[in-house]
């Protein structure tokens, strides 16, 4: 019974991340992710952690996705002229790729898993506040952080710009 | 009876929960229909009219005293019904029609799921013990409410884009808007209530039978309704209730004043009826999760709760001891204010004005918000004296 759960939720969270991923049209995506989602909660509480599901479902399927849409059906969707090549450019490409290379490289050579405790924690609510407001209080703030550089980055790529713009 | 007993225990569960979950949508189909005639009555009665009286089937006209049922419009349900289904199911021609019909079942689909998570009685095992009457009796209770309900925006939002035209474009883009902005207020406005039951050094718990139990002292805090210490709480609960089933006066996603009809503008028959059930469960659950947190769920008064109660009934006769007879009368209680806060809900739309779209969001977001976070910052040091 559960494997087969696993099963149908497993196919249906990757396909349809990989639906937002090639589709076109920024409503199926965003429909796509919010299936992908909903599968990933499903999974979550196959693994007996129903808070993580419906904090899962409460914050990106009941928030996130909603806003992705909303500004999706605000926004001018034809596309516009790319940002002009310049110097800038490959120095921030080669930089970038620097650092993406040495987090790969790092990754696959020092990384080390910690062995799996041989007694889980109990998953109450106090056991998931402690851990998340003492041991992981950095590390969720700084993928916080990561979200953060990356809306940014997201901002800069998508701007249209005019090619009057350089002249004003 | 006993032979009833044994063939059910003899079911296998997912069969019993089959029955079960096709018991609880039966019940909640014909209320969310009624509820769409006493909304007609009542609306009738406040505007000082007699309302609809005159639908009567003429095979059942001879029969004496059915006059007081026509008068009191029961058969105009059976004609809304009738004809909801029947009509000509149109599909406009310039709409995304995959979206388009997906959008009511999108609707459908979290105000059925949130029923599942909701107790809605209770009766006591022979220890004495609560026992809730629920489908899925989850730790994580108001969450689930919160997470499963806020999908119930995507069908306005996906109803909106896919009828291509412009009044339904606007209604769900308001009603996505409007809905994540009351959200947070509604999140932040019961945490106050979950901290009062979590006792320090207790595991932690989001149960909305927790919440109940709490209430269901019989003498100082623990047999106060949360309604009585946290009043604020409740309003701001109660108001973010209103808006996020887009009731007037928060109608803004369907906004018949300056929308034609919203978001379901293109819709027609069953599919239309589709939205309008969805509208009717998501207030029935909303007034439920409002009566369990608030209004001490399924007991009848403050510090009196449902224990003493049937203990007063065993007197008169120890059948209502037993334990079908008290998950009966838990449920009546509990449907008694459930009902009473439908009859809340257009008693207000019929009296308070509807909110321009600006207003609302001020509301939301410079009243509501603010309030709710006092609130809870208040609530969150006077329970660490408390508890101390």
């Amino acid at each position: 019974m559960a494997d087969t759960l696993f099963i149908i939720l497993a196919v249906l969270t990757v396909a349809s991340a990989l639906l937002v991923v090639v589709n076109k049209n920024a409503v199926n995506a965003a429909l796509g992710l919010l299936i992908s989602l909903l599968g990933l909660a499903g999974l979550f509480v196959l693994l007996d952690a129903p808070l993580l599901a419906f904090v899962l479902l409460m914050v990106y399927a009941g928030a996130v996705v909603a806003l992705f849409l909303f500004i999706i059906m605000l926004l001018d969707t034809t596309p516009g002229a790319a940002k002009p090549f310049s110097k800038m450019t490959l120095v921030a490409t080669l930089i970038g790729a620097g650092l993406l290379f040495t987090g790969i490289y790092s990754l696959a050579h020092r990384a080390v898993l910690p062995a799996a405790p041989a007694t889980l924690p109990v998953p109450t609510m106090k056991n998931y506040a402690e851990q998340l407001f003492t041991t992981y209080l950095l590390p969720v703030q700084v993928v916080g952080f990561m979200l953060l550089i990356a809306m940014l980055g997201v901002i800069v790529l998508s701007k249209k710009f005019d090619q009057t713009e350089g002249a004003k | 009876m006993t032979a009833v007993f044994t063939f059910w225990a003899g079911l296998h569960p997912l069969i019993q929960g089959l029955i079960k979950g096709l018991a609880v949508i039966g019940v909640m189909f014909p209320i969310g229909g009624a509820c769409s005639l006493v909304e007609r009555k009542v609306s009738a009665w406040m505007q000082g009219r007699p309302g609809p009286n005159r639908a009567l089937p003429p095979w059942l006209a001879w029969v004496p005293g059915i006059g007081l049922l026509q008068r009191l419009g029961l058969f105009h349900l059976m004609a809304d019904g009738i004809k909801m289904f029947l009509k000509e199911d149109s599909l406009p021609g310039h709409v995304n029609k995959f979206y388009f019909l997906l959008a009511p079942v999108v609707g459908m689909i979290p105000a059925l799921t949130t029923v599942t998570v909701v107790p809605f009685g209770a009766y006591f095992d022979s220890a004495g013990q609560m026992v809730p009457l629920v489908l899925a009796n989850l730790d994580v209770g108001i969450l689930a409410v919160f997470a499963v309900g806020s999908l119930g925006v995507y069908s306005l939002i996906l109803a909106g884009w896919a009828s291509n035209s412009k009044y339904p474009f606007l209604g769900g883009i308001r009603a996505s808007a409007q809905l994540i902005s009351y959200e947070l207020a509604m999140t932040l406005s019961v945490v106050p209530v979950f901290l009062m039951i979590n006792a320090p050094g207790g595991t932690g718990t989001l149960s909305l039978t927790d919440v109940v139990r709490f209430q269901s002292g019989t003498s100082g805090l623990h047999g106060t309704w949360f309604i009585m210490t946290m009043p604020l709480s409740a309003v701001v609960f109660l108001v973010s209730l209103f808006a996020e089933t887009n009731r007037l006066p928060f109608d803004m996603a369907e906004g018949e004043a300056d929308l034609v009809g919203g978001f379901h503008t293109e819709y027609g028959s069953m599919k239309w009826g589709l939205f309008f059930v969805a509208e009717y469960s998501h207030m029935l659950i909303g007034s439920g999760v409002f009566t369990l947190l608030f209004l001490g769920g399924w007991n009848p008064l403050p510090w009196v709760p449902l224990q003493t109660v049937i203990g007063w009934l065993a007197h008169l006769s120890p059948l209502l001891a037993h334990p079908l007879a008290v998950g009966l009368i838990s449920i009546g209680i509990f449907m008694g204010k459930v009902l009473f806060f439908m009859f809340v809900f257009m008693w207000v739309r019929w009296t308070v004005p509807r909110f321009r779209y600006d207003q609302v969001m001020k509301l939301g977001w410079q009243k509501l918000l603010p309030l709710a976070i006092g609130n809870l910052i208040f609530y969150a040091i006077v329970i660490a004296v408390l508890q101390k």
